[in-house]
């Protein structure tokens, strides 16, 4: 059932790759000589054991962290370092492992930061809050609340989010996420922590998200069935260092990444 | 009664002075979650200098201002890039020893600069009472703490409005509540921390000024700082209303209990117990009183945001 849910769309060219990434941590290698590259509308995972450098390789892509070698080139521009505010400039969203939402506000508030870079009007004359800057703020409200109709949250939007059920908080972040209409979206383990029907509702979304929207998505799982089902193709990566690359298919049968997920006979 | 409400009035607009104090310190928690305790070492710095300028150059009130104002503003923009930039993302207990430096580090310059004697500012407002008030109403209101009060409210209204009707409120909140979050979804923070210290230099120098005409410029302007504590414990760190309420309850009630607690608690003390004791300096003490009931009762403040924590 790998690719039941392409029919809509086509996958492009190379949209993202990264190139011989390093960074480590003082003596700790997080990730050695790292490079892979993302299609334009692919689902793309990142596998890997606990401590792999899965998420450190997220946070590369964008500019939580500075590798020290290598490059990443997106959409036809190469950096040897991202920063978060650039990324996001340039359209690329995320969510976090440990839910990273505004707690105090309400889930309509979150996704509404998430349009912060789609408002132009300037930031002091947004004070008087009349003429166009009224506008503005309602229709990024309407776009804001397709995408709650969208995740079918529409009952919680007033909701400070700090009350919500981990599930819904995991399902606000991807909204926020969304909400900056991206056009490359990085996932870290988006259905940790659920149980079998929030994760069917996750997929679902993810899915739904990649086929609409034609967004391109890399995301982090842990669980293999789900990554089997979802993802166009797979990087496996384990202490640092990539192990495999392909489709799931091609991953399931990889004698390395056998090896570094079920150990080997000494 | 007359007296009774001479007393209160008078309390109010003293309070309303705390307010102005208590909205530098607020500005700065909700973009940061951090108490700025360097705030009253704004204010001094603001008030000294706009009195250095005046005396070096015999600028007017209307030359002072501006130039003071852009110091102010400079000093918001040198905060941000010297110490909070190296600072993001770091726990919030470092953003506060990031300020207790800068509070010494500002006091230090500020004399350095501008001398250390006392110096009188003048503002032009007599602190005497409004004539037809006393006429009409037979109530003694002075003219200062009347204009100051206007100043201090005209200055909330706008800031509330500033911060609750737009989106730089939000980004605010989204930026003290995370900054890495908020960094991904493309807040920029280090505008949003340049905009809000500038804002915060900017209520230091009104601050100043008021506080500075009133008691002359001097080092003890910094413990200004000390009386916006107890209003912002009433009001709630995070709100620019929960400033002006708390200022008001504090300044009103500091005085009322100043007036008629010593009487009555020494009256009391007399016929129950058989104590003879004069009570005295009650309004020293009282808003820090209040202020620890409150911690007690309502933690989070009038209007502040309740904190949910899941387990």
């Amino acid at each position: 059932m790998e690719h039941e849910h392409n029919t809509g769309r086509r996958i492009g060219g190379t949209f993202l790759s990264v190139e011989n990434i390093s960074l480590a941590f003082g003596g700790v290698k997080a990730l050695t000589d790292i490079s892979f590259d993302v299609r334009e509308h692919e689902i793309r995972a990142i596998i890997g054991p606990n401590g792999a450098g899965k998420s450190s390789m997220l946070n590369c892509i964008n500019g939580v962290y500075r590798p020290q070698q290598g490059t990443i080139r997106f959409d036809g521009q190469a950096f040897q370092q991202m920063d978060p505010h650039k990324a996001a400039s340039m359209g690329i969203a995320r969510t976090f492992q440990n839910i990273a939402l505004f707690k105090g506000m309400s889930v309509l508030d979150n996704m509404m930061t998430g349009r912060s870079l789609k408002m132009h009007t300037n930031l002091f004359l947004q004070a008087l809050y009349v003429g166009p800057n009224r506008r503005e703020e309602l229709e990024h409200r309407q776009k804001v609340e397709h995408i709650i109709d969208f995740l079918q949250i529409e009952s919680v939007r007033k909701t400070p989010v700090g009350r919500l059920p981990y599930g819904v908080q995991k399902r606000v972040e991807l909204g926020r996420a969304l909400a900056a209409e991206p056009r490359l979206l990085l996932l870290d383990e988006p259905m940790a922590g659920m149980n079998i029907e929030e994760k069917q509702d996750m997929c679902r979304f993810i899915l739904d998200v990649n086929d609409e929207f034609g967004t391109t998505i890399v995301l982090i799982e842990h669980d293999m069935g789900v990554v089997m089902d979802v993802s166009d193709r797979v990087v496996v990566l384990d202490y640092g260092k990539k192990i495999g690359d392909g489709t799931p298919a091609e991953v399931r049968a990889n004698q390395a990444v056998i090896d570094a997920y079920l150990g080997v006979a000494h | 009664m007359q007296f009774f409400f001479e007393v209160l009035i008078g309390g109010l607009l003293a309070g309303v002075m705390y307010s102005l104090v208590a909205l530098g310190f607020v500005l700065i928690y909700k973009a940061s979650g951090v108490f700025n305790f360097a705030q009253g070492a704004m204010v001094f710095l603001a008030a000294l200098t706009f009195v250095g300028l005046q005396e070096k150059f015999g600028l007017p009130l209307w030359g002072a201002f501006p130039l003071t104002l852009g110091v102010m503003v400079l000093l918001g923009i040198g905060i941000e890039r010297v110490v909070l930039r190296p600072l993001v993302n770091q726990p919030q207990i470092t953003l506060f020893m990031a300020t207790i430096g800068l509070a010494f580090f500002l006091e230090g310059v500020a004399q350095l600069v501008w001398g250390t004697e006392v110096r009188r500012l003048d503002l032009g407002l007599q602190d005497e009472p409004i004539e037809s008030v006393m006429e009409r109403f037979n109530l003694l209101i002075s003219k200062f703490d009347l204009v100051a009060a206007l100043v201090a409210g005209l200055l909330v209204a706008v800031l509330a409005v500033f911060f609750n009707k737009t989106r730089i409120g939000r980004a605010l909140r989204a930026v003290a509540d995370d900054h890495q979050a908020a960094l991904a979804v493309g807040i920029p923070l280090k505008q949003i921390w340049a905009i809000v210290w500038s804002v915060a230099g900017f209520v230091a120098l009104v601050a100043g000024l008021l506080w500075g005409a009133r008691n002359g410029v001097q080092f003890a302007l910094t413990f200004v700082a000390l009386k916006a504590l107890p209003v912002l414990i009433l009001g709630g760190f995070e709100s620019v209303l929960g400033a002006i309420v708390g200022g008001l309850i504090i300044g009103a009630s500091e005085k009322l209990a100043e007036v008629y607690l010593p009487s009555l608690m020494s009256d009391f003390l007399l016929k129950h117990y058989d104590i003879s004791i004069n009570l005295a300096g009650i309004e020293g003490w009282f808003a820090y009183m209040l202020a620890l009931v409150f911690l007690l009762v309502r933690p989070e403040g009038l209007f502040g945001e309740r904190h949910i924590d899941r387990v």
